[in-house]
């Protein structure tokens, strides 16, 4: 038996997973407009390469980026153009994003594609260009580039490749179903990560309440070197740092990365995607979302185009609008109200749970903090929550950021537990959200005052130039008199010629006055902005 | 297109999933684990202890009532939460069964006014208001606090409910002789022989009953076991390296099940406001109340001790905590103090 380790805390929610995972996967109809989203990964947004109006062919690039972290955007089935504009995107804050609009003509025609059986003879360098070139960012929520974690990957000795299934949040089934139904695509895609990092060790976390997924990887994995292994059901265990912890013992440095450890995890569907684009051109234009929740006459998984909008997945399976609360993409730790069901599915989104009245039980309401210490137990972190909901209540962020509140992966947990109904992670959020405004704050206020200096500096230089000139003019002007008077001889020479002097020192003040005035008006009309010291 | 922005808002936030007990809930199951012990002290001691509970219970929830009112928060909803009742609960199990009606007032009074609301109400009271109450009659009505003990004589010989109610509500400070007799602790301390083995028998059944509940608190994980294992290791530690009779058993068990002890340690240092919060900080924080708590009856002026050394123990709570955080996964170390060094290189 595979030697297991166990992370702390974590908490055993409903799993709900029995009211989707039943069902075979569908195929999503085909919907009248897909949306997508330029940005549907961590990094800078894909900038639009197509023009409205331009006929585009299914795996066509419409958006790439010009460099910096990110992926492309591709078109998920053969059309036009429609738009480039502002839509609602699957995002907690509920604001608009930048979106191509396509209008599918219904045939589905492909680009040219050129698959490579052969992908060993290619290189990893074109590999890994083609996994990016295939718009293959984590499948598994975060949409991190799986090209850069797997180039990271390649520059650290690497010697567990970890393929993580484990499916811990209620409701989902999509990596559950996908392992049942397409375990010898999922070990393909397995394999070319496997070629591509050389592990020692290749193993499939799955939570062990998926015993048909379980079976199908194991028989799908038989010859291929990697081990497929059950993990006990707790969640958070897919968490990446939890799942890495679970079978190799080991913890990914804060604010680490797992190949710090000799690790790589890749999520299920992002190993089937690899596969798919490395062998056989198919960039990633879909994926397999959970529909569930009971206001749902159907629910279950399909295989949706990205871009597809919510409700139209939600109308494929009978949502009874009459019976909803609400919609969560993602799961019910987790995942985020949406406040539209015009967002479309994108690259990262695993779930969609219709919420009839009631489901989730009724909202408690917040009472005082107890500090029982419960959510200090349930924590998978070992944070203790109820400090940090007490410095970020109170604004005091520094102590909350110095008991390690980036370390908070907003799982839930303590949220959970809470016998007082507080929305810790809320709280969490928001003191996260201002220790990054106020470095953000301090690094414009940094580079302001560096600004300052700088030109105060260069005033100063100025100045002294000015001067140092205006007193070698006086000097010079002194020396001429100085010789004028000798040259006429006159008595007392030395008081006449001091005389004349401070004269001409006079004279040349004023003149370095006019001239200063000159200069002043010059730049000014030169460069308004800056230079005018009116404008400070 | 639907909308669905127009929802409560405090209910669309992650995680969606609630499965927690509320703090009513907690509050209600510490209630029923009391009654077992209620009940045996009832049958050993007479109605004293049941009366003050009734007592107290009642004029905490009125005492409750009347400062949120004051401070316009919301009674019902406050009061339901059941710990106002538990605070009353635990000072009439505490409180001699024979003590005064004005007594029991005053402590409830500084317990729920003085300790909890002036603080700030449920979760912001830095001491345990039962402690509070019970410490501020105890010293300042030494006679009344100390002459009222009942004798351990059953519920068939002890004084009937209405001569019991009569005393309390009308009598002087000391009931009369017949009714009391030290408890086996002060009788220990004076190295009397006044406390008979029935003395010593009924405080044993009595701590075991409380013991039986504090059981049923930590299988229903309702408290945990840090504070109470720690508590009564460091006293029965204490009691084998300084007790009078150090090996003996009567040594251990008449520091373990005799007084306030089993009460004390799952019941009264667990109350979770005012406790340590990390492992680590509630084991040094059971621990402390346990030294203190022998420290006291052996060397100290009074008999029992629980009410002094869990206070004392609410005083050390904020520097516990400051010393006692855990390790953060994927820290080496972890961070202690409130900020500033960080004492990690991440």
């Amino acid at each position: 038996m595979t030697r297991l380790w166990t992370f702390p805390g974590g908490i055993h929610p409903p799993e709900r997973k029995a009211l989707s995972n039943a069902r075979a996967l569908r195929v999503a109809a085909l919907p009248d407009r897909l949306i997508l989203p330029l940005q549907q990964h961590v990094g800078q947004p894909a900038s639009v390469r197509v023009t409205v109006g331009q006929t585009v062919l299914k795996g066509d690039r419409l958006a790439d980026l010009d460099g910096g972290r990110g992926v492309p955007v591709h078109a998920p089935t053969s059309g036009t153009v429609d738009a480039i504009a502002q839509h609602p995107v699957p995002h907690p804050s509920g604001l608009d994003d930048l979106c191509l609009i396509l209008r599918p003509d219904g045939d589905d025609r492909w680009r040219h594609r050129e698959p490579w059986p052969d992908y060993q003879r290619r290189g990893p360098e074109a590999v890994l260009a083609r996994i990016r070139d295939a718009g293959i960012a984590g499948l598994g929520g975060a949409g991190f580039p799986t090209h850069e974690k797997l180039t990271g990957g390649r520059q650290r000795p690497i010697d567990t490749l970890i393929v993580n299934g484990a499916e811990c949040e209620p409701y989902i089934t999509a990596d559950d179903r996908t392992m049942r139904e397409r375990a010898a695509d999922v070990v393909a895609g397995i394999a070319v990560l496997q070629w591509l990092l050389s592990p020692a060790r290749t193993v499939v976390g799955i939570e062990d309440n998926k015993p048909e997924a379980i079976a199908a990887m194991a028989d799908a994995a038989r010859f291929a070197g990697i081990e497929v292994v059950a993990v006990p059901t707790l969640y958070p265990s897919g968490g990446e740092r939890q799942l890495i912890r679970i079978l190799t013992g080991r913890e990914v440095p804060s604010g680490g990365l797992p190949a710090e450890v000799g690790v790589v995890c890749q999520n299920v569907g992002t190993a089937l995607a690899v596969g798919q684009a490395v062998l056989q051109d198919h960039p990633l234009i879909s994926r397999v979302i959970t529909l569930t929740g009971t206001a749902l006459a159907e629910p279950g998984n399909v295989e949706a185009l990205i871009g597809t909008p919510v409700a139209d997945l939600m109308a494929g399976a009978g949502l009874r609008a009459d019976n909803l609360e609400r919609l969560v993409m993602g799961g019910p730790m987790m995942g985020f109200a949406l406040a539209t069901d015009a967002v479309p599915v994108t690259k990262t989104s695993n779930c969609v749970i219709a919420v009839a009245p009631g489901e989730f039980g009724q909202p408690a309401i917040e009472q005082p903090c107890i500090r029982c210490g419960e959510c200090a137990s349930a924590c998978p972190m070992t944070l203790l929550p109820q400090q940090l909901f007490w410095h970020a209540k109170s604004g005091e962020y520094d102590k909350a950021e110095h008991l390690n509140l980036f370390d908070c992966i907003e799982c839930g947990a303590c949220a959970y537990v809470c016998p007082s109904a507080i929305p810790l992670v809320q709280h969490y959020r928001h003191a996260k959200g201002e220790l990054r405004q106020r470095r953000d704050d301090q690094k414009r206020a940094d580079q302001a005052r560096e600004r300052f200096e700088a030109r105060q500096a260069r005033l100063e230089r100025e100045r002294l130039e000015k001067e140092k000139r205006r007193q070698e003019r006086a000097r010079a002007a002194a020396e001429a008199q100085a010789r004028k008077a000798n040259g006429a001889a006159a008595p007392q020479p030395d008081d006449r010629a001091a005389k004349a002097a401070l004269v001409q020192q006079a004279l040349a003040r004023k003149r370095a006055r006019a001239d200063k005035a000159v200069n002043a008006q010059k730049t000014a009309s030169a460069s308004p902005g800056d230079q005018s010291p009116t404008q400070d | 297109m639907v909308m669905m922005t127009s929802q409560s808002p405090g209910s669309v936030r992650a995680p969606h999933a609630r499965g927690a007990r509320s703090t009513a809930t907690v509050m209600r199951w510490v209630i029923a684990a009391s009654l077992p012990g209620l009940m045996v002290q009832t049958g050993w001691f007479g109605w004293g202890n049941l009366i003050n509970v009734v007592f107290c219970v009642i004029t905490a929830m009125l005492a409750e009532a009347a400062v949120l009112a004051l401070r316009r928060k919301p009674v019902r909803r406050t009061l339901t939460d059941s710990t106002a009742a538990v605070t009353g609960l635990l000072l009439g199990l505490s409180l001699p069964p024979f003590a005064p009606w004005w007594v029991s007032l005053v402590a409830v009074i500084a317990a729920i006014v003085l300790a909890k609301q002036l603080y700030g109400g449920l979760g912001s009271n830095p001491f345990n208001p039962a402690m509070v109450g019970y410490a501020l009659v105890l010293v300042s009505f030494p006679v009344a606090m100390t002459t009222n003990w009942a004798a351990a004589v059953g519920l068939d010989q002890a004084p009937g409910l209405g001569d019991t109610l009569a005393r309390m509500f009308s009598a002087p400070q000391a009931a009369p002789d017949g009714w009391t007799m030290a408890t086996p602790l002060d009788a220990a301390r004076h190295a009397s022989t006044i406390a008979g083995a029935g003395q010593a028998t009924a405080w044993l059944w009595v701590n075991l009953a409380f013991l039986a509940g504090g059981v049923g608190l930590l299988a229903l994980r309702v408290i945990q076991w840090p504070i109470p294992a720690a508590l009564l290791a460091a006293l029965a530690l204490m009691t084998l390296m300084f007790g009078s009779a150090p090996l003996s058993l009567d040594g251990l068990s008449l520091q373990l099940l005799s007084g306030a002890t089993m009460l004390g340690a799952f019941f009264i240092a667990t109350d979770p406001v005012s406790a340590a919060t990390s492992v680590r900080g509630r084991l040094i924080y059971g621990a402390g109340i346990g030294v203190l708590l022998f420290c006291i009856r052996t060397w100290g002026n009074y008999p029992d001790a629980v009410a002094f050394a869990v206070l004392l123990m609410n005083f050390a709570v904020p520097m516990i905590d400051y010393y006692t955080p855990p390790r953060t996964f994927g820290h080496r170390k972890a961070a202690r103090g409130l900020s500033g060094r960080s004492g990690e290189a991440p």
